[in-house]
């Protein structure tokens, strides 16, 4: 059977962001993909050097509108080391219910994306309905939607009142509930199990050395989650990162919806230890240093270089999303499916393209 | 009477594709959520679609790039005339925050003649509705214009 | 504050990245700093049980080095990046976009390398 090459994307029905792969085919298998960036790429790292560093919290945040939040915490928390700055403990874990907020809306959205891709519609539809509730807690709470931008260099922006806290538990146990009227649809349902079992499998080893992080490495079996390195609050609230053995797009998949369970516990936890106190202190001064913070996304671990000299604007700032480290495990998994799979599979990394170029 | 027909329904129920430049992404799935129960589009009628060539309108999210910018064009002359533009964000109005950066072009309207503009950071799904709905009457005067200037020719 | 690193040179490279990968290390990333006119610094960063480890070294504009895409394959992005961004060349990547893994080539509004401040003609 002769080659063909089929290119996807940068436009296409399942992609809601622009990545190229080009596909070549044989018969209905896929031999080679060639992935082809720079449809997102701004240089917003560049951007350092013209915005100041408080400035640059706004900048970050619009790495990825999805994660936002979690990416102007990893970057405050590097800044406030260089700078030695107490954070007051409130503003730590008010830091922890956003970012989980922020992961549940994003898994929400990402379990929406999939059953889309294999058409499942009306599972999308459900799953982006739940996934209002917490839209609706973003925009009591912050003052928008999707990006909520409550980081300060020093703390938070934001309190949240006893009535407030009263509403987003309530808020989450409707989450909860209707998250496992969906379980039996997600994990069981004969259809879904057709599309993605064994689809797109990533092995143990594999997945370690290439470099996969987040939900692609604990889905072939790694206990790895940046939580552990106990940023933030994390030292107190209990958990343990969700792991699968099988590293097939269904793994993928469960390890998201389960994960989107231990955030509402994570956001039970941190609410009932939420102490009296200030959110912020006055911060004065320079950083200066040069400082490695990493964060766990919703797509995995974000790594943060910073580098300052004591003037308003930043040295070099360099920034590692989840999603730059799965493209290589993509482009291994790729091989040897049927060209029917290939939008699961590359929905399945979770793909963010827009961290990826910056 | 079938070119009567279209227009009628271009207008009852325009069919959309959806455009993403350099988006943070942000933008992207308010436009997404659009679509979804809460916000229900499809009661107005309008229709997601991924192919340009059926479209009646082109949604875009974001900054402009060196790159995308092909692409956008490409898209663009790919729609049948009469075709609405719109712009979400101010990403997509004028580069936004990220107008400064050294790969970014600006707004949209550097490359493809834009219609409607809907500003936020992200823009609320409401807004973009509104866009939309807003638009409708501007389509409404292009068929008419491409009649009288079909009729002066 | 200025992190702990181990120092690296260009010949020692892959030999050095080869036992981290035999110690059962996972490549990280690389980062890539301008230091002056003449020098960029290079960051490697390997990662095991969420320890980090880093690895510093000092190259000329303009040099080829030795790609690691060949020992660790998560490599080859990053290493394109820094192509299109300052202009370091990498030899022997497994997957070589030629620069052009964001920028298009026919661009002229965009210099090469435009992370330098002081930018440098690409080979
Ligand atoms: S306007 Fe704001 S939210 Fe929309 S794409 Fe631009 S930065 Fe993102």
């Amino acid at each position: 059977m002769s080659k063909t090459i089929i290119p996807f994307g940068p436009q296409h029905p399942v992609l809601p962001e622009p990545i190229h792969v080009s596909l070549t085919v044989e018969d209905e298998i896929v031999t080679e993909a060639v992935p082809a960036f720079g449809y997102v790429h701004r240089g917003l790292e560049k951007l350092a050097e013209k915005k100041d560093f408080n400035q640059m919290i706004q900048v970050v945040e619009r790495v990825c509108g999805i994660c936002s939040m979690i990416h102007a915490m990893c970057y405050c928390e590097g800044l406030e080391t260089l700078m030695n700055v107490e954070v007051p403990r409130r503003a730590k874990l008010l830091r922890v219910i956003w970012s989980e907020l922020h992961r549940i809306h994003s898994h929400l959205l990402w379990l929406g994306l999939y059953a889309d891709a294999f058409g499942f519609e009306s599972v999308f539809m459900q799953f982006w309905k739940i996934r209002e509730r917490i839209m609706d807690i973003n925009e009591a709470t912050a003052g928008n939607r999707v990006i909520v931008s409550v980081n300060q260099v020093g703390g938070v922006r934001r309190d949240l009142s006893p009535s407030q806290l009263k509403w987003i538990l309530d808020e989450i146990t409707v989450v909860e509930k209707e998250m496992k009227s969906m379980e039996s649809t997600m994990l069981n349902d004969y259809t879904v199990k057709k599309r993605t079992v064994g689809i797109g499998v990533l092995t143990r080893e594999m997945a370690y050395e290439l470099g996969a992080s987040g939900p692609v490495l604990r889905a072939s079996g790694i206990a790895q989650d940046m939580r552990q390195l106990k940023y933030e609050a994390f030292d107190e609230l209990d958990f343990e990162p969700v792991v699968e053995q099988d590293g097939d797009c269904y793994a993928r998949g469960v390890i998201r919806f389960r994960e989107t369970m231990q955030s509402i516990d994570i956001v039970r936890q941190a609410i009932s230890r939420l102490p009296q106190g200030d959110t912020f202190v006055k911060v004065k001064g320079k950083p200066e240093g040069e400082i490695v913070t990493r964060v766990e996304q919703p797509r995995g671990e974000c790594l943060y270089y910073i580098k300052a000299n004591k003037t308003k604007f930043l040295d070099r700032l360099r920034i590692r999303t989840p999603t730059f480290a799965n493209i290589p495990p993509l482009a291994a998994m790729l091989p040897g499916i049927e060209l029917a799979d290939v939008p699961v599979v590359i929905l399945s990394i979770d793909p963010c393209i827009s961290c990826t170029e910056r | 009477m079938l070119k009567k027909l279209i227009e009628k329904s271009q207008i009852k129920s325009p069919w959309i594709v959806h455009y993403d430049c350099g988006s943070c992404n942000g933008c992207d799935i308010e436009t997404l959520a659009c679509l979804t129960p809460l916000y229900d589009v499809e009661r107005f009628g309008v229709l997601n679609i991924g192919n340009p060539k059926h479209a009646d309108v082109l949604l875009v999210t974001g900054t402009v790039n060196h790159r995308n910018k092909k692409v956008l064009k490409n898209i663009y002359d790919q729609m049948s005339d009469p075709k609405l533009i719109i712009a979400i964000g101010a990403c997509g109005l004028s580069g936004g925050i990220f107008k400064e950066a050294y790969n970014v072009v600006g707004g949209v309207d550097k490359v493809i003649p834009v219609d409607v503009y809907v500003p936020g950071c992200p823009a609320k799904p409401e807004a973009i509705i509104d866009g939309v709905v807003e638009g409708l009457a501007k389509l409404g005067e292009l068929q008419q214009q491409n009649k009288t200037d079909a009729i002066a020719s | 504050m200025i992190l702990d690193t181990l120092h690296l040179t260009k010949e020692t490279l892959r030999e050095e990245v080869e036992k981290m990968k035999s110690k059962g290390y996972r490549f990280v990333t690389i980062t890539c700093l301008e230091i002056d006119e003449d020098f960029v610094e290079l960051l490697y960063h390997f990662d095991k049980d969420l320890e980090l480890i880093h690895y510093r070294m000092q190259v000329a504009k303009g040099t080829t080095m030795p790609s690691v895409s060949t020992i660790f394959f998560a490599a080859f992005l990053v290493e394109n990046e820094i192509y299109d961004q300052f202009g370091i060349k990498f030899d022997d990547l497994v997957l070589d976009f030629g620069g052009t893994l964001y920028l298009d080539e026919d661009e002229e509004e965009v210099t090469s390398t435009p992370f330098c401040r002081y930018s440098v003609k690409r080979k």
